[in-house]
């Protein structure tokens, strides 16, 4: 006798059976084979065929029968449009029945079918139950009209059904006010413009009156209604937030959080010298707790909008740290929040009590609990600097449990508890230094390896310990082979005479062995640092690091405020505003806490005072979490390179005399040093004289591949043939050099875009050098902020190598979900600049991870000139959304190789241009004589095709080709002491002109 | 150039009903493959996503049992293909038991928010920013009437009832938005299947569908339906208390807190207005209570006075915090050692009872989960029975009532994998108890009055104490 029978089904066919069933004269075999259509609806069976027969059965005086067919109709209207029709009729002769029951019903059923020739029947009816005499009509009237705008806005508007709508906010029953507000709440958010509800004090106390007579879920609608309203002055919010206050106590979670909300919002603008608000803080810390004892699921929740208010107002709970206390079969989602705001209450008065409970989480069996209890202990010693010490003996004995993932999780911590407290807790390194064989996980193994690296002075056998990682070098992951290579830098530095074969080791393993691009370019600067200036690498690489801040990951204050806005929605539970991740976030508004407007300003405290943004402005809240967050973890990926710029001269003679005299000098190594330039002499000068390029060009140059395979393997040689002879080897370097030839990075001419990547990343790490870095290379715009494009951040940059163009992209998650499938879309643009590659993104973003990526770009895209002429306009998606943002390109990355033009060629070209097509500009505050202007420009592709003095004046001609084509001359006058040079230049295509000039002024500026 | 108009699309969800075989599917990365055509593919992909964004608050529920079949289905604007499920399976694949599937799972077009009881997945499905206690305050309720309609909710009884469970989900909500959730209203309008009912039903050809509106719900009392009548007129109150509490090695205590509730079932005549005080109401300083109770009254007098609903529901529960002394009715005393050399571990525990006042803690129940190391317990209990689960690791030892005179405690050994190192965590021992005729909290109801009708009703109070997440650490 159970509905199970509806579900069996005969070897006929089931529709063929039901339709025969549907069309039966007796109505019960009528009724029950409707039932057995929406059984089959439940589990997701397509049903729809018989449309029209189950429309046959709707007219009926049976209401259970009336209920089954409107059940169905609403799942499948939208795809028989035509049929649906057919049940009009009968809605409208519903919609007079005598009961009220069917009248909702019926308005009800009508509003859930979205098919607009429906709709226009639905008006009528619609209004008549609006006014209707029964409030159950009229409460179910006023959500048919949200309904019904989701489908026709127009249609609402022009029947004026949001005038009868706002009527109803005045209802004499209190659910129809709530569904009224919930009505208009709804299409409010979808129009945000349209100020349906403009709240007043009078329409406030109407919805406060409605309040405590609705239903729960009305004071849901009501109470988040409120929240939106600003009140004029800190007596109103006090007078909302009494009446608000009794909400606090009712048994529905939901409508306590929204009530917190109010609370929270309108706090804001109550002085915290009145008595009120004190006496408003202790009330709402009963609510927050009792919402730990209900369900997890709402616990979680809950705990995620802790996490603010903790943040926003720590007085709050800050007597409560107990009810934060994990329990043994809690779910993990609520041990890890708990912990997390076990963390942010910790205080020194507490400090004792929560360190005796992570110690006893530590001991727990679920590992990721355990491994966020030991971090926890690292972050209340950084936190809470009285405890530190304690912390610190807690984690050792930690250690001493052996449990290895609780021991590689204290070495982590302990880690970042010596970057916070340096030079202190040193004494425990003896202790971490006998776990080091049982340390197998990545992050654990750099972390020791950087102690060992950071007091390699107090530890008599530091090499040995780096040596002993040396041996699997190739296994280790990048992560430890970048701090193995750090390590055993810093270890050189400070004892040079026992370890200098351990570092030429590690050198050789980064830059030759190895494949990974950010381990050889470490290598290559360091190798670079040391054999130029060891007195500069020494600062460099043993400089004294930053403090490591106390509070990791509170969010941004102005975020912060922003999510109190939205405390119990889904942007409290990711922490992010609503912009960020709710899909086509058509009229998201930004809400802000209201600003301080007392009527007796008194006294306000620095703390409140930045929250006082006016109403309506736009914050914008840029997420740093995760920057702070990276501050505390990468420490030291990267040694503060910048440091000590290498002066021109420096590097000129390093390509002479790289690792020789450098190395020489620290070492005291004399004669060998000597010795060594000149085998080292043919391939540096031969890089250059290879390259085509000037001498002097820095860093850049060395590893410029302008002119292919064989330079590129020549400038991969060089510093290795160098190192050696000024290590002593007396074999010729040049020997040494052919067979590396053969290595493969340097031997593969297929693959030209990976040996590319290394040189834009190579001078980005060394923005201390000026000039060095070519002309080409600009620091990293943020192109497209986080908070534009859903926790996507873009910067980027713009290179010219070896006669490819690409976009260096650096692509950030900043929000909490994992990014995928990139791609990548230029808009049409005055050079027809168009991706030459796919953009390749190899594994999923993971939330606050980046990437970088060079793009390879080609001219062989549609052209449409812009304005201005170098403005790009991209498109960029990924799994979440498509994100659009323009940026202007330098002119100087479509300047080509061979642009210089033949004397005779120039001379002509130069009168046959017309004089009004010639501009002149003047370029300001550069300090370069003739010379370094001119090879300073070649790097760049403008190429200097005669030299003249006159009266004492250098007169530079130079010639440059754009990638299409168009030749722009110039002349550059240059008056030995004046910094300000003058350029005229001549075009046939003018507008080019001013981006010339640009150009000019950053190559010769940067 | 950009942007292209792409008004009109149709949007396209994947349609069709692709069940499981649909699993694992995403989107295409990207489309066309020249020019800004791209461009204009992701543009109209885009559009075509807002147009379907509707601010609904619930737009489909999923019920999905543990071994990740759905079972049931149920829309209430169009239809969301249930493939959307599959973040949820793969949520529900990582967690390693069922209680620790995360409640909220964003999927690129969809949040879901689920709940776990009785072992089945309740999984809402949002397309917008709604707020998510809500939804899980209302996917509870549901639960809630479930099993006051059917005694049980569990996937067969709900399988068998599919025809009442869609009435009455549709009657729950309307829009997203909820429109009757009081299951006392509901009976109303859904009559709950009896067996009786159902064979009046087929003979009859009556409907178990109410024709008339609810008499409660748009009065000033909504809870309570007009014109109740009752020969035997009755009014219980039970008093219950549950103590969470974290003891620690040494049996001192870490954290403890009550949670109270005070659940009524009222059957009385007409219009009864209650009042129920207390002998020590400063107790209760962190209170909800159901919607009849006056706040006003309350925050004025400390006097709960109200109308109440016809029959059984919760007038108030209460939470005594950490901050006030909780007294601990038991104590267990431990002793777990496991040896570096020896393959064999002791086990010891008793148990006592400590500030009970003088009555007796009966449906002691003793679980532990023990260490992975641990093969078997050779155990023997003065008092109770026991069970040691292999598999599970899992001890239980069922003791029963506690007589102070001869105090129950279970001794013996544990045999741990040779050779394996001594396990690294201690048990933690879970505690169930109950103590009849104590509020442990002390709190005591001073009187009843019932005003506006005038036959005398009976009255009647209990108290119990029982042992809510009770742990001692070892």
């Amino acid at each position: 006798m159970t509905d199970s029978k509806y579900f069996t089904t005969t070897k006929k066919g089931e529709i063929f059976e039901l339709k025969a069933e549907l069309n039966s004269d007796k109505k019960e075999k009528k009724k029950e084979a409707v039932k057995k259509v929406i059984a089959s609806m439940t589990v997701g069976k397509d049903v729809s065929a018989l449309f029209p027969d189950v429309v046959n059965c709707m007219q009926t005086d049976n209401l259970e029968l009336k209920k089954l067919v409107y059940l169905y109709l609403m799942n499948y209207a939208k795809s028989q449009p035509d049929m649906a029709i057919m049940a009009v009729n009968t809605f409208v002769k519903d919609c007079e029945d005598p009961n009220p029951l069917i009248r909702a019903l019926a308005v009800r059923t009508m509003g859930c079918i979205r098919v607009d020739k429906i709709t226009e029947y639905l008006c009528e009816p619609l209004r008549k139950c609006l006014k209707d005499e029964d409030p159950y009509v009229r409460k179910t009237a006023a959500v048919c009209v949200a309904k019904l705008h989701d489908i026709n806005a127009q249609l609402v508007e022009d029947q004026g059904f949001l005038d009868t709508l706002k009527d109803l906010i005045s209802d004499s029953n209190p659910m129809v006010v709530a569904n009224a507000v919930a009505a208009l709440s709804e299409i409010a958010e979808s129009h945000p413009s349209s100020n349906l509800l403009d709240l007043n004090p009078q329409s406030i106390n109407k919805l406060l009156t409605a309040l405590n007579e609705c239903t729960e879920w009305g004071q849901i609608f009501i109470l988040d209604c409120l929240a939106n309203y600003t009140p004029k002055d800190d007596r109103e919010a006090q007078s909302i937030c009494e009446r608000v206050t009794p909400r606090l106590s009712h048994a529905n979670s939901a409508v306590v959080l929204s009530a917190v909300k109010v609370l929270m919002k309108f706090m804001e603008m109550l002085s915290k010298d009145l008595d009120y608000y004190g006496t408003l803080l202790k009330k709402l810390a009963p609510p927050l707790v009792t919402l730990l004892s209900a369900e997890p699921e709402l616990q979680y929740v809950a705990l995620r909008n802790i996490n603010l208010i903790v943040q926003k107002r720590p007085e709050v709970l800050k007597h409560e740290m107990k009810v934060f206390f994990v329990k043994y079969n809690d779910p993990i989602y609520v041990k890890l929040e708990k912990l997390d705001i076990m963390i942010r209450l910790a205080s020194q008065a507490n400090i004792a009590q929560v360190l005796a409970e992570l110690k006893e989480y530590a001991t727990e069996v679920d590992v990721d609990f355990v491994r966020k209890a030991v971090r926890a202990i690292g972050r209340c010693a950084i936190k809470v600097e009285q405890s530190a010490e304690r912390c610190v003996s807690t984690l050792l004995d930690l250690i001493q449990t052996k449990v290895n993932y609780v021991v590689q999780e204290a070495i982590v911590v302990i880690k970042d508890i010596f970057r916070k407290y340096p030079n202190k807790y040193e004494s425990v390194i003896a202790t971490l230094c006998e776990n080091l064989d049982s340390l197998d996980e990545p992050e654990a193994r750099a972390a020791m390896i950087w102690i060992v690296g950071e007091y390699a002075e107090r530890i008599d056998n530091a090499d040995e310990l780096l040596e002993s990682f040396l041996e699997g070098f190739h296994d280790e992951s990048t992560q430890v082979q970048l701090q193995l290579l750090t390590a055993i830098v810093k270890l050189f530095l400070k004892k040079p005479t026992e370890t200098q074969e351990l570092v030429q080791q590690v050198l050789s393993l980064a830059t030759q062995d190895s494949d990974n691009p950010d381990l050889r370019d470490r290598g290559y600067i360091y190798w670079r640092l040391l054999s130029t200036d060891p007195v500069a690498a020494k600062e460099v690489v043993l400089a004294e690091k930053p403090l490591i801040s106390e509070e990791t990951d509170l969010i941004e204050p102005t975020l912060l405020d922003e999510l109190i806005c939205y405390i119990g929605t889904l942007a409290s539970v990711y922490h992010k505003p609503p912009s960020a991740f709710v899909e086509g976030g058509r009229g998201v508004v930004h809400k802000s806490l209201p600003p301080r407007t007392a009527s007796s300003e008194s006294t306000e405290s620095p703390e409140t005072a930045p929250a006082g943004a006016p109403p309506g402005e736009q914050l914008d809240a840029v997420p740093t979490q995760g920057d702070l967050l990276g501050d505390l973890l990468n420490l030291d990926l990267g040694p503060p390179v910048s440091g000590p710029p290498l002066a021109a001269s420096a590097v000129q003679m390093g390509a002479v005399d790289l690792l020789g005299g450098g190395l020489d000098s620290l070492m005291g190594d004399e004669p060998e040093g000597i010795g060594a330039p000149s085998f080292v002499a043919p391939p540096a000068a031969a890089v250059p004289a290879n390259l085509g390029a000037p001498m002097g060009s820095g860093l850049s140059d060395l590893f410029d591949l302008t002119s292919g395979v064989g330079t590129l393997s020549g400038s991969y040689v060089a510093p290795k043939a160098r190192l050696r002879s000024g290590f002593g080897h007396t074999e010729a370097s040049l020997s040494r050099a052919a067979p590396a030839v053969g290595h493969p990075e340097a031997g593969t001419p297929g693959r030209p875009g990976r040996v590319l990547l290394l040189i834009p990343r190579l001078t980005w790490s060394s923005p201390g050098g000026p000039g060095r870095c070519g002309p080409s290379e600009s620091p990293l715009q943020v192109w497209l902020p986080a908070m534009k494009a859903k926790g996507l951040e873009i910067s980027g940059t713009f290179t010219r190598q070896a006669g490819t163009i690409s976009m260096d992209l650096q692509l950030t998650n900043k929000a909490l979900q994992v990014m995928t499938d990139f791609a990548i879309q230029f808009n049409r643009n005055s050079f027809g600049l168009a991706p030459a590659a796919p953009l390749q993104v190899h594994a999923p973003l993971s939330p606050t991870q980046t990437v970088e990526i060079s793009l390879p770009l080609s001219t062989a895209g549609s052209v449409m000139k812009t304005e201005p002429l170098n403005s790009l306009q991209v498109a960029v998606k990924n799994n979440i959304d498509v994100f659009y943002f323009s940026t202007l390109y330098p002119l100087h990355i479509l300047f080509v190789e061979d642009g210089k033009m033949d004397r005779q060629m120039f001379l002509a070209t130069w009168k046959d241009i017309p004089n009004e097509n010639e501009a002149q500009f003047q370029i300001r505050d550069c300090p370069l004589n003739a010379e370094a202007v001119s090879s300073r420009l070649q790097s760049s592709n403008i190429f200097t095709v005669a030299r003249r003095n006159v009266e004492g004046q250098d007169m530079l001609y130079q010639s440059l080709k754009l990638t299409n084509g168009i030749w722009v001359l110039a002349e550059l006058r240059i008056q030995p002491g004046n910094p300000s040079f003058t350029l005229s230049l001549k075009c046939r295509a003018p507008e080019v002109s001013q981006h010339v000039y640009q150009a000019y002024e950053t190559i010769l500026k940067n | 150039m950009l942007r292209g108009d792409a008004r009109g699309r149709v949007p396209d969800w994947g349609g069709g009903h692709s069940g499981r075989s649909g699993r694992r599917r995403r989107r295409p990365c990207c489309r066309g493959d020249a020019g800004l055509s791209i461009c204009r593919g992701f543009q109209t992909e885009k559009d075509s996503l807002r147009s379907l964004t509707v601010s609904t608050m619930i737009h489909s529920l999923f019920l999905i049992n543990s071994s990740g079949d759905i079972f049931l289905e149920k829309h209430w604007k169009s239809v969301v293909s249930r493939s959307v499920c599959d973040y949820f399976f793969e949520a529900q694949e990582r967690a390693t038991e069922a209680e620790n599937v995360p409640p909220v799972i964003p999927t690129p077009h969809h949040y879901l928010l689920s709940v776990y009881r009785h072992k089945i997945f309740f999984v809402a499905v949002i397309q917008t920013e709604v707020p998510p206690l809500f939804v899980i305050e209302f996917l509870h309720r549901v639960v809630d009437t479930f099993q006051d309609y059917f005694g049980v909710c569990s996937e067969p009884v709900i399988k068998d009832n599919v025809v009442v469970v869609y009435e009455v989900l549709e009657e729950m909500l309307d829009n997203g938005f909820p429109l009757a959730t009081e299951s006392n209203i509901l009976k109303e309008l859904i009559k709950p299947p009896t067996i009786l009912r159902t064979v009046v039903n087929t003979i009859t050809g009556s409907t178990n569908v109410g024709d008339q509106l609810p008499t409660g719900q748009l009065s000033v009392v909504p809870w309570r339906r007009t014109g109740v009548k009752y020969t035997n007129n009755e009014a219980y109150f039970d008093v219950i208390e549950e103590i969470d509490a974290i003891i620690d090695k040494s049996g001192s205590t870490i954290t403890a807190e009550i949670q109270g509730v005070i659940d009524a079932c009222v059957k009385l005549t007409g219009m009864p207005d209650l009042t129920l005080s207390f002998m020590n109401p400063r107790l209760l300083d962190d209170v909800s209570f159901h919607p009849c109770v006056r706040f006003k009254r309350w925050e004025s007098e400390r006097i709960l006075s109200f109308i109440p609903p016809d029959g059984n529901f919760r007038l108030l529960s209460y939470h005594v915090s950490a901050q006030n002394l909780v007294a601990i009715p038991v104590y267990v005393k431990h002793n777990i050692s496991f040896r570096d050399s020896s393959s064999l571990g002791r086990f010891e525990i008793t148990v006592g009872p400590k500030q009970t006042m003088g009555k007796t803690i009966e449906g002691v129940t003793v679980t532990s989960q023990m260490p992975r190391g641990v093969l078997n317990m050779s155990l023997t209990p003065s008092q109770g029975t026991h069970t040691f689960d292999p598999v599970t690791k899992m001890l239980s030892w069922d003791v029963g009532k506690i007589n102070p005179q001869k105090l129950p405690s279970l001794k013996g050994t544990m045999s741990l994998q040779a050779g394996a190192s001594k396990p690294d965590e201690n048990p933690t021992i879970n505690l169930q108890f109950k103590i009849q005729q104590l509020a442990i909290s002390g709190l005591k109801v001073n009187r009843l009055d019932m005003y506006g009708e005038k036959y005398k009703p009976f009255k009647g109070i209990k108290y119990m104490t029982k042992a809510g997440k009770f742990q001692v650490r070892t």
